[in-house]
């Protein structure tokens, strides 16, 4: 909107003899550009702010003694611009300055990865002189020099372009490379510790782990975003560890894909070669990503080739006890037998886990109400609660904020919500808006992170567990989602706040700021739509009303009460009736019971369950208990869709053929081996049912309102604790991609200032959290703004399972203590 | 009595053709020299100390018009060295039941690597065996080469191998028949 503002002002130029109109302020780089023009660039990148760095883009501008640079030079009325096209002096400067830049590029396109593919290469052919004139020795420096243990940096290669540094300050907010030494030395570097050495001399010797040892490399380049920097870098000198030599673009098969890790939604390109993904790139939607993912995204894609993967059906076997390999038909055989059994004995419970599609979220919905004819599925795995289930009863089916509006908003307010973690090209956008609009970021957490700091936003200090009250009490979050426009952000994790999400849905209601939930997943908003709940069928429909039901009913040829009004049970409660036997069966998909609030219950539950069918693509804690075990396919090999935290839809197709089949067509067969027909055989068939639902006429449900409660208190060696995952972390997506483990933030424990001076604890030095159930130890951060009495952990990182290894979340009371004692 | 002058006149080429130079080649028992150019099949050639020549950047693939070459390229380490570089190719394929013998891998090669040989006995009787390893295709080691891996004994980086690329003719099939092409070993010493 602001935009279309901003054209009123036009200017009129000419650019080789045409006659162009043009916003005022604009760039002559991008006004040629849309008139088909193309003027030979290597810095100019139209994300990021205008540098000049290159001088390749040179072009002849009357009435200027000189060439100017086109990426940085506005418009003007009357300007006339000759281009390489129609002016020799152009071309001439053109050539000039590429053969600059050739003269201490090495020629060593043959070794490079980005041979193929690469900017200077092209537009040496297109733009540069037939031949070289400079015969004298080049520049050499030791390559490559890993500048973190999946960027490596080849500095003979770089043209000095600067994108690399600008994105990282500009776009990420982590200037961990720059510009360093002068002149002829300029290069591209990490911050050292010491300036005495060159730490590139060290790595050459020892390799990147001698140089941190040596406190050489003290900064690597361990930003979320780094992989960005590889893929803008218009020459090879900064490419990916885990793409090193390992194709070439002709090898290549590119299909669009859309990330399978988070709620953010990225579009990719994913590229295969003889049926193996090679690499993966951020695709460019500028409503969502833009042209940035963030490293998780880009490098981990291994799981799906991880030797556990399960490609045939196991059922095991009654006489030894063991799973064993088995054809389809007795597999699905046994199933049904085992879940028809289970089913009139008792029932069957449904987890589907957050990694679903829409349309495999949309089978397991209809599995469990036409064939298992139960409420009892659930998609969360992870702490919940009944607030929440209403929470999102009432939310689903309402798309209300886009990551445009963020850019729109004066204000927005984070709550339960790390975004950088949790969600980071939402994280990209509100950098983006704070620093291009100056949108205010307010976030209720218990202290300042990095990610905070980098919105230049302000922090609500919040005990966890008392987020409600926070957001019920605080004069100045109140204030900040008055502005019109404003927004209210809430992740997944206020559902560990009794009353949390009322308070912000009734904050939301009050203050007329719009809301948005923001699940950590990527398919946790697809389940929601689709109705993996208890309390919800697909489309946002509320199982409590009758006209929801029948528009339901109708749809699955169902009878009338065929759907039970009674909302089932979640998945705390699925997992204890089958520990209990009140429940017979469970039909788990990609469910990992490390995730959930009590791992321990969770697995007993598993093992007791009479009879347990697991869908799963590799070998995980539920399917080794499994009594049926059903193989499914990765995200590269079936087609599909997620759903953002927007709710909008991100399609994707299957990148590489395989027999591997989707949930909702193992289910499919199932259902008919039960004589039921789902009709989910075919991805494009789902979603025609889904389409075919249409919008619902029923009432919606409304909000919770569940009253705040009192946080405890922590006594003398106690503390709340408060966790959220890391970005880069113990997930199971993440298995075997070792190079980006490499990049993750080191897992420490935070505390406050006078929590470290109540215990004497140092920065660094190793702090204790435990619990009845066990203990972790990490090196202790000491922040400086927190909330009194809280410890942070990472929930899943090397040396901090802390729902495994303590058994509780945020809010819980923990003790703490100095390292060493306990 | 014209079909009697009509024999006679077939016969007579026959007959002529009795006391003319005879064409057929022997082969197999004898083998004629072929031209020095032929394009039989491609060797992979060596360093004089036995590393290969390859360094996997697979320009030959690239060129290829018919698809015939598969390359995949690694990296070299300090312990596990097979070329000079950073780069070499971990597996390397010529379909043969693909290659039109063009040459056009030859100029793409960068590093004279991959050159052609004189061989042409290539049929076989699968599809299969028609694709040609790395190993099959590698010249053979003459003396003072060194099976890879190994370190680089011809000087401290790859620029040494290719600056004394002129006087260091490498290898390739048949070479350790040719006088000319004796090769010094790492002491200097030319094998006898
Ligand atoms: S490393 Fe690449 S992106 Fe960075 S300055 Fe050099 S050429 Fe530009
Ligand atoms: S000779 Fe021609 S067809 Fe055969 S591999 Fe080389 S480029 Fe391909
Ligand atoms: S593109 Fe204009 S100076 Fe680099």
């Amino acid at each position: 909107m602001t935009e279309v503002a901003k054209k009123v002002d036009t200017v009129k130029l000419t650019i080789d003899g045409i006659e162009v109109e043009a916003a005022k302020g604009e760039l002559v780089i991008r006004v040629a550009e849309r008139i088909g023009i193309a003027i030979p660039r290597f810095c100019d990148h139209p994300l990021l702010d205008p540098a000049g760095a290159c001088r390749q883009c040179l072009v002849d501008i009357e009435g200027q003694r000189k060439p100017s640079a086109a990426c940085t030079q506005t418009v003007a009325d009357g300007m006339v611009v000759r281009t390489q096209l129609t002016s020799e002096v152009a071309k001439k400067a053109q050539e000039g300055i590429l053969e600059f830049l050739l003269i201490n590029h090495p020629l060593d396109c043959p070794m490079c990865d980005k041979g193929g593919e690469c900017p200077l290469q092209n537009q040496a052919l297109s733009n540069g002189r037939e031949e070289s004139r400079f015969h004298e020795h080049k520049r050499e420096y030791t390559k490559p020099v890993p500048i973190s243990s999946q960027v490596l940096l080849d500095r003979e290669r770089c043209v000095l372009c600067q994108r690399c540094t600008r994105f990282s300050d500009e776009i990420a907010g982590d200037k961990f490379i720059d510009l360093m030494e002068r002149g002829a030395d300029e290069q591209i570097g990490v911050f050292s510790g010491r300036l005495d050495v060159d730490p590139a001399e060290v790595v050459g010797e020892t390799g990147l782990e001698g140089a941190i040892d040596a406190n050489l490399l003290d900064a690597p380049f361990n930003s979320y975003f780094s992989g960005n920097t590889v893929q803008i870098c218009p020459v090879g000198a900064l490419t990916g560890a885990q793409y090193r030599f390992r194709a070439r673009p002709f090898d290549l098969v590119s299909s669009p894909s859309t990330c399978e890790h988070c709620a953010a939604g990225c579009s990719m390109r994913t590229d295969h070669r003889r049926g193996k993904v090679m690499r993966r790139l951020a695709g460019d939607d500028p409503q969502v990503n833009e042209e940035w993912n963030c490293d998780k995204g880009r490098w981990a894609f291994q799981y799906a080739t991880a030797f556990d993967r399960i490609t045939e059906p196991m059922v095991r076997d009654p006489k030894s006890g063991e799973l064993r390999k088995a054809s389809w038909p007795e597999a699905l055989n046994a199933a049904a037998e085992g879940l028809l059994k289970a089913r009139t004995e008792g029932g069957v419970g449904v987890l589907t886990g957050g990694r679903l599609t829409v349309e495999d979220a949309y089978a397991y919905a209809k599995f469990a109400r036409v064939v298992l004819g139960t409420n009892d599925i659930d998609f969360r795995s992870r702490p919940l609660s009944q607030e929440e289930t209403d929470f999102l009863t009432s939310v689903a089916g309402k798309f209300q904020v886009t990551y445009s509006d963020i850019e729109a908003a004066p204000d927005v307010v984070l709550v339960g919500l790390e975004a950088e973690e949790e969600c980071p090209i939402l994280f990209l956008r509100l950098r983006k808006a704070a620093n291009k609009r100056g949108t205010r970021v307010t976030s209720i957490a218990p202290f300042v992170t990095r990610g905070l700091e980098k919105v230049a936003g302000t922090l609500v200090p919040t005990v966890p567990g008392a987020e409600a009250t926070a957001l019920a009490e605080s004069a100045e979050v109140r204030a900040a989602l008055s502005k019109p426009g404003a927004l209210l952000f809430v992740g997944e994790r206020l559902a560990e706040t009794p009353g949390g999400l009322s308070a912000a849905a009734r904050l939301a209601a009050e203050t007329g700021a719009r809301l948005a939930w923001v699940p950590r997943r990527a398919g946790d908003r697809g389940a929601v739509e689709a109705g993996c709940l208890p309390t919800l069928l697909p489309g946002g429909r509320s199982l409590v009303e009758p006209a929801a039901r029948g528009e339901i009913g109708a749809a699955w040829g169902l009878e009338v009460g065929d759907l039970s009004e009674r909302p089932g049970r979640d998945t705390l409660q699925i997992l204890d009736a089958a520990r209990t036997g009140a429940l017979k069966g469970l039909v788990v998909a990609g469910v990992d019971p490390h995730d959930l609030p009590d791992p321990a219950a969770a697995e007993e539950a598993l093992e007791k369950v009479g009879f347990l069918v697991s869908l799963e693509l590799r070998l995980s804690a539920v399917s080794r208990r499994a009594d049926v075990v059903l193989p499914v396919a990765p995200a590269v090999e079936k087609s599909g869709s997620y759903l953002d935290w927007e709710g909008r839809v991100r399609p994707f197709d299957a990148v590489l053929r395989s027999a591997a089949m989707t949930d909702a067509r193992v289910l499919d067969a199932l259902a008919r081996q039960l004589g039921y027909q789902l009709g989910t055989a075919d991805t494009l068939a789902v979603l025609k049912q889904i389409g075919e639902l249409g919008e619902t006429r029923a009432p919606r449900a409304a909000a919770p309102t569940v009253d705040a409660e009192r946080v405890a208190e922590p006594g003398t060696g106690e503390a709340v604790l408060s966790t959220w995952h890391q970005l880069i972390d113990l997930g199971a997506l993440q298995d075997g991609d070792e190079y980006l483990a490499g990049t993750a933030r080191p897992p420490v424990a935070r505390i406050s200032k006078a929590t470290a001076a109540a215990l004497g604890v140092a920065d660094g030095e190793p702090l204790n959290v435990s619990t009845e159930r066990g203990r972790v130890t990490l090196p202790a951060a000491v922040v400086d703004v927190m909330a009194p009495g809280v410890v942070w952990l990472p929930t899943n990182s090397p040396g901090s399972t802390v729902r495994r290894t303590l058994g509780v979340s945020s809010g819980a009371t923990v003790r703490i203590s100095a390292g060493g004692t306990s | 009595m014209g079909q009697f002058i009509g024999t006679l006149k077939g016969f007579g080429v026959t007959f002529s053709h009795m006391f003319k130079k005879v064409v057929t080649e022997e082969y197999p028992e004898k083998r004629v020299p072929l031209a020095p150019r032929y394009h039989g099949r491609h060797i992979l050639n060596r360093h004089p100390d036995g590393l290969e020549k390859c360094i996997g950047c697979e320009l030959c693939a690239w060129a290829c018009p018919a698809d015939a070459i598969y390359v995949e390229g690694a990296d070299n380490t300090d312990e596990e060295r097979y070329s000079p570089g950073e780069r070499y190719a971990s597996t390397y394929q010529i379909n043969y039941a693909r290659c039109i013998f063009c040459g056009l891998c030859i100029e793409a090669c960068p590093t004279r690597s991959l050159t052609m040989s004189n061989e042409y006995e290539l049929a076989r009787d699968s599809r299969q065996d028609l694709i040609f390893t790395k190993e099959q295709l590698l010249a053979p080691l003459l003396s003072g080469m060194e099976q890879p891996p190994h370190a680089m004994y011809l000087g401290d980086s790859e620029k040494d191998y290719y600056l004394s690329g002129p006087t260091n003719p490498g290898s390739s099939a048949g070479a350790e028949k040719n006088p000319a092409h004796r090769i010094a070993d790492r002491d200097g010493k030319v094998a006898q």
